[in-house]
């Protein structure tokens, strides 16, 4: 069994409270699923491209799918709120299960969930929101938080953001306002140490999780690519976040396994070789039965290649009115 | 009837927000310093936190997260308005509004609307120097999905807010510091002291004046915002002084541009002064006269004369100040040239 173990939580933050989170998370099974279904989704895309089917850009999250579906098994899409980034391919799965719609957007075909108006980065469906401007998110899910708080609706804002955007100044100016006002606001830090091909010791200075502490927001770090790890302790701090309505920040240290965007990798080769060993889907299969993950990497391989004939087979999307 | 005894303009925007807040509980309001007892820099929001605690929010200095977090709220429902300071300072917040306010509707094909208000002063004329004192509204007019307004004291203020707020679009309503303390005049029984007045129907309305009853006149002044007041002045002198005869169209609504009553106009006058306060390049001007030479070429007599502020920052010192912003006297001395150009 394949365990990371090297879980480092900041000194506020407790074992996980008794109150359990008011969705339960998936199984392994489920996680392994998800995450099959994330990374089978991405490589298609880029096949695609190779094949000259896609036009455009994309921000594969390869190597990063535990931190969508370890944080998004907690939530009900219909009531709570996900706002994410240009790497927004994997939250959007894990949080709609819309294949066909994202398929369609990203290849401008009808049946795009946004028309083909938005793209790869800039999706939406209730409940769902990316914008593709690092950092420029923070605020519009900040807003949202106030405005569900004010609702009494009980939904969660979720709000997904990479290390490279934390050079951005509305990142703490939200930070301060959902302190503040005592948002109920989850902030998920992916930190996979590059902003695009940056490498963060040039790009940030001090620690990622006092950032958070500075404004008083509770703060986690894991540094792990197993989801169930993820999503054990996302229930802790959800739950947490759904009891006492105040902001938190979760640290998640992970690395994106493939481009940046499509083929534009500078990083050391070594440094990506030994990555691979600590694939998210590698340390999840360990953990379900050969033959399950068989049943289920084949049932993922059928839906996407179905999804993708169909949107293949789909007209344009529609003209502009 | 004496100054003192109308509404000031800064008050009915008061009364406006105020009846807003009674009749409806998704309208909140965010802003710096604008709970009571302050009640923000111009006082517009005086009493408003002291009823409704709870939807009145005094916000940290953050004007680029700001525009953030009401286009968030939008996007769930509620209808904030967000007072900024100083129009000065909607610079902050350009992303918010390029990436975002004015696109999430189309980008998310139609799933979504941004119902927010952002109101601010614009305008100088109060010596605050060159970062409090400008008429950036001209920026705004090159982001496609928003709404923008200019208030001047001759509109019906109440609904203009009311209107605002009940709007779909982002709606950035602007106003100016030296209006607030006007009394706010309204057109009656189709006129506005010595001038002819026609208000359009649309849901900001252009309010169109002349000073000989729509009969062939010199020219048309096409203003909005603070230099309405400043087109009117002029509009007098040249009636007392040369018995020259203007009309003027006060835009209310800059974004979408919809120069109708322009076209109107200039087909009884054949020229075109544009007054704005803004800089003079790629202003408001410029679009207006790319508009109606596109479209009135054979209307006009001459080309379009633009007024609008120096190419500069705009001074602190009272008399440098003045030399740098548009004036009636600017206006003045623009028609008159227009009337000797055409006699020639």
């Amino acid at each position: 069994m394949v365990s990371c173990s090297d879980a480092v939580l900041a000194e506020e933050f407790h074992a996980p409270p008794a109150l359990a989170p008011s969705v339960s998370g998936w199984s392994i099974e489920q996680l392994y699923e998800q995450m099959v279904l994330i990374r089978r989704f991405e490589e298609s895309l880029l096949e695609l491209f190779a094949a000259g089917q896609l036009l455009g850009t994309t921000h594969t999250c390869i190597g990063q799918e535990a931190n969508a579906v370890g944080v998004l098994s907690h939530l009900e899409h219909g009531r709570d709120v996900v706002v994410s980034n240009h790497r927004c391919h994997g939250h959007y799965l894990a949080f709609t299960g819309d294949v066909d719609g994202l398929l369609c957007e990203v290849m401008g075909r009808e049946g795009g969930v946004c028309g083909g108006k938005g793209g790869s980065q800039h999706l939406c469906n209730d409940g769902f929101y990316s914008n593709g401007v690092l950092g420029s998110t923070i605020p519009v899910a900040t807003g949202i938080a106030l405005a569900e708080r004010e609702r009494r609706s009980g939904a969660l804002t979720v709000a997904f953001l990479g290390d490279g955007a934390l050079g951005q100044g509305v990142v703490y100016e939200s930070f301060n306002m959902a302190s503040l006002w005592e948002l109920p606001i989850l902030f998920v830090v992916e930190n996979n140490f590059y902003a695009q091909s940056t490498p963060i010791r040039l790009g940030l200075a001090g620690e990622i999780a006092a950032r958070g502490r500075a404004f008083g927001i509770k703060t986690a770090q894991l540094a792990t690519t197993d989801s169930t790890e993820i999503q054990r302790v996302a229930g802790a701090v959800i739950s947490r976040i759904r009891r006492h309505s105040r902001p938190f920040l979760l640290v998640l240290d992970t690395y994106r396994l493939s481009p940046h965007s499509k083929g534009d990798d500078v990083r050391d080769a070594v440094e990506i070789q030994d990555a691979w060993t600590r694939d998210p889907l590698h340390l999840a299969a360990a953990h379900v039965p050969s033959a399950v993950r068989s049943a289920v990497d084949a049932a993922c391989e059928q839906r996407l290649t179905d999804a993708i004939q169909r949107a293949l087979a789909a007209p344009p999307a529609r003209p502009l009115g | 009837m004496t100054a003192t005894l109308e509404l000031r303009c800064g008050r009915a925007l008061n009364d406006a927000l105020t009846q807003l807040f009674e009749e409806r509980d998704d309208v909140y309001l965010l802003g710096e310093d604008i709970l009571d007892p302050y009640g923000g820099a111009f006082r517009i929001t005086q009493g408003l936190s002291s009823r409704w605690p709870e939807r009145v929010l005094t916000t940290p200095i953050s004007e680029a997260g700001l525009f953030g977090v009401a286009a968030g709220m939008a996007l769930r429902g509620y209808r904030p308005v967000l007072e900024i300071m100083f129009g000065d300072f909607i610079t902050l917040g350009f992303d918010q509004i390029v990436n975002g306010i004015g696109k999430f509707r189309e980008m998310f094909d139609d799933q979504v609307r941004v119902p927010l208000v952002v109101r601010t002063p614009m305008g100088g004329g109060r010596g605050y120097g060159p970062t409090h004192s400008q008429s950036l509204e001209k920026f705004l007019l090159g982001v496609p999905g928003i709404t923008v307004v200019a208030a001047n004291e001759f509109q019906d203020l109440r609904s203009l807010v009311r209107e605002a707020v009940g709007d779909d679009s982002p709606v950035f309503l602007i106003e100016h510091k030296l209006m607030y303390g006007r009394p706010n005049r309204r057109p009656q029984s189709g006129y506005l002291g010595e001038f002819d007045a026609l208000e359009t129907s649309e849901r900001y309305p252009a309010l169109c004046l002349s000073s000989n009853g729509f009969d062939r006149a010199a020219a048309t002044i096409v203003t909005y915002g603070g230099l309405v007041s400043a087109a009117v002045d002029a509009a007098v002198e040249l009636v007392v002084e040369d018995e020259t005869f203007v009309e003027i169209v006060a835009l209310g609504q800059l974004l979408p541009l919809a120069l109708e009553p322009v076209l109107e106009s200039v087909a009884r006058t054949g020229a075109l002064v544009t007054l704005e306060e803004g800089t003079l390049t790629a202003g408001v001007g410029a679009e207006i006269a790319a508009r109606v030479q596109e479209v009135a070429w054979t209307d006009l007599r001459g080309p379009v004369r633009r007024i609008a502020a120096a190419d500069r920052a705009i001074p602190a010192a009272g008399l440098l100040e003045a030399h740098t912003l548009p004036s009636a006297q600017k206006v003045v001395d623009t028609v008159r040239s227009i009337v000797r150009d055409s006699v020639r």
